[in-house]
């Protein structure tokens, strides 16, 4: 696995963060995850948008959520898509589904041998070149 | 009863290249179209529609008036069709709708690519590139890659069901001599020997980046019979577009090709079974499996049983990709798409030299687009 010093020095693309994204990334500055949420259909959004895409209601807010997720699937990149994540490879990707119905892509804290759909993950805020991204890694 | 929705006269279909040398993308979609309208018997003043796609990097917004004076057509309708790996597929309804409402009479369909030694990377500012780039999972490895771990996951499909995809679509190249692997066939073995690229994804199960062209021209059914070539007509079309990004899939095991592939068939009138060739859209193994899979040609998860029992080759029971399939010929671009619309029509024209299908009458064309998010499916045959 990658450690922290590697990947806070990597010189990788990070978020091209909009005045709508902004609060979602400045939260990742402080630890903490935020979901979208829609007051007139109840669901939870990710990523943020100007309206909910489940019933198009404008009556969004920003909720920070549990940290808690699900593995749905994963890949080892051996030979990443952008050269500047070669240094790190192989190194894990995922798709996490929030406790809160949302599905993130996200890259793992974890080895990718065991690795099992369903297997209980939790947030952990990581420095990637010079930003903080939501990581996750195994619950127990 | 079935009726043509409009008809395939002209193909063309430039020879995939690893590399080009100073060449634009202006330059191959003139060679491309030159082929099929020559193909078609056309003269190209009869050209009053053109469907183009997208050019990133090189042309990025006029795309048809700059593809029509290149070419020195003024065309009566133009478009850019921007569907991934589906343009192809999607352009050919489109050229045909176009036609049935008046808005022109003969369409030129096409899309090519370069393949240079310092090809740019693209500025882009969109929910991927900031929501899921950051994390490493930029190009579309990563996404097929986690699609295929969630089906062995869900189902237990093995390695080596999805190896036997990839052998086959080599082993049907070897009887296209246009194919970039031509001359290169890859058993089972071979392709789980090959290096991992993003797990559990294979190098021989991603389709290999190359250079290329292709276009057909599209006309009415009655234009069509003053034509020389014997017309491939359109009998059934469907389309479903669901999501961009992975993570908004509403599902990693089944696409959008299965609303639309359902549609297509019921708009022909034409049962799966009844088809002579599958002309599926193959990116990555994977997108295979889940395809005969929406087609219900097996039971979810058992395409692996379903190949087991298939002869996949021009001669056998279930002809699939006998062009060799973008696995098998190289995938030039958006044109890779365009490949499986051109074998179907050769094959339904009956002059296929080395791999004729007997008696082919009824194939079907899918495209896919993106990570499994752009689907389009086109029933085609030899009659109306
Ligand atoms: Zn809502």
């Amino acid at each position: 696995m990658i450690s922290p010093d590697l990947l806070a020095d990597l010189k990788v693309p990070g978020p091209t963060e909009t005045a709508l994204s902004g609060p979602f990334w400045e939260a990742a500055e402080r630890g903490q995850l935020l979901v979208q949420h829609c007051s007139a259909c109840n669901r939870s959004i990710l990523y943020p948008r100007r309206i909910c895409p489940h019933c198009w209601s404008v009556d969004l807010s920003w909720q920070v959520a549990s940290g808690r997720a699900t593995l749905r699937t994963w890949s080892s990149i051996v030979r990443p898509g952008h050269p500047a994540w070669e240094p790190a490879a192989p190194y894990t990707v995922a798709l996490a589904e929030l406790d809160e119905g949302p599905t993130l892509l996200t890259q793992l804290r974890a080895e990718p041998q065991g690795l099992s759909a369903g297997l209980p993950l939790r947030v952990v805020f990581m420095r990637v070149g010079g930003r903080t991204l939501p990581f996750f890694e195994p619950a127990s | 009863m079935r009726r043509s929705l409009g008809a395939i006269v002209g193909i063309g279909e430039l020879a995939p290249k690893r590399r080009t040398h100073g060449e634009t993308t202006l330059g191959m979609i003139a060679e491309a179209a030159r082929l099929a309208v020559a193909d078609a018997g056309l003269e190209p003043a009869a050209i009053d529609g053109l469907l183009v796609g997208p050019q990133v990097g090189e042309t990025p917004q006029h795309v048809p008036a700059t593809v029509s004076e290149y070419l020195g057509l003024m065309p009566n309708m133009a478009d850019v069709v921007d569907l991934g790996g589906a343009s192809g597929a999607g352009m050919v309804w489109r050229a045909a709708a176009a036609i049935s409402a008046g808005m022109c009479e003969a369409v030129l369909c096409v899309l090519a690519n370069t393949r240079e030694e310092t090809a740019p990377r693209s500025p882009n500012r969109n929910p991927i590139r900031e929501f899921d780039v950051p994390f490493g999972a930029s190009g579309a490895n990563a996404a097929y890659a986690m699609i295929k771990q969630a089906h062995m996951a869900e189902y237990g499909s093995r390695d080596e069901d999805f190896a036997r995809i990839a052998s086959a679509a080599r082993a049907n190249a070897q009887r296209n001599p246009q194919a970039i692997f031509h001359g290169k066939p890859a058993s089972v073995e071979d392709v789980l020997a090959s290096p991992m690229i993003a797990s559990p994804l294979r190098l021989l199960e991603i389709v290999m980046p190359v250079a290329g062209g292709a276009a057909v021209v599209v006309v009415s059914p009655d234009r069509a019979r003053s034509l020389p070539r014997r017309p491939v007509h359109l009998l059934g079309a469907g389309e479903k577009i669901t999501h961009r990004a992975l993570s908004q899939a509403p599902s990693l095991t089944s696409g959008p090709l299965k609303p639309a592939m359902a549609r297509a068939l019921a708009g022909a009138g034409v049962d799966k079974d009844d088809l002579d060739l599958l002309s599926l859209y193959d990116c990555y193994t994977i997108m295979v499996a889940t395809t005969l899979e929406d087609l219900e040609l097996c039971p979810p998860g058992r395409f692996g049983d379903w190949l087991a029992d298939s002869d996949l080759g021009p001669e056998g029971d279930t002809p699939l990709n006998t062009h060799g399939g973008q696995l098998g010929f190289g995938q030039p671009d958006l044109a890779g798409g365009m490949t499986h619309v051109i074998e179907a029509v050769r094959q339904l024209r009956g002059n296929t030299p080395g791999r004729q299908i007997p008696d082919a009458q009824l194939a079907l064309v899918t495209g896919n687009g993106a990570t499994m998010s752009e689907a389009t499916a086109l029933v085609l045959g030899d009659e109306p």
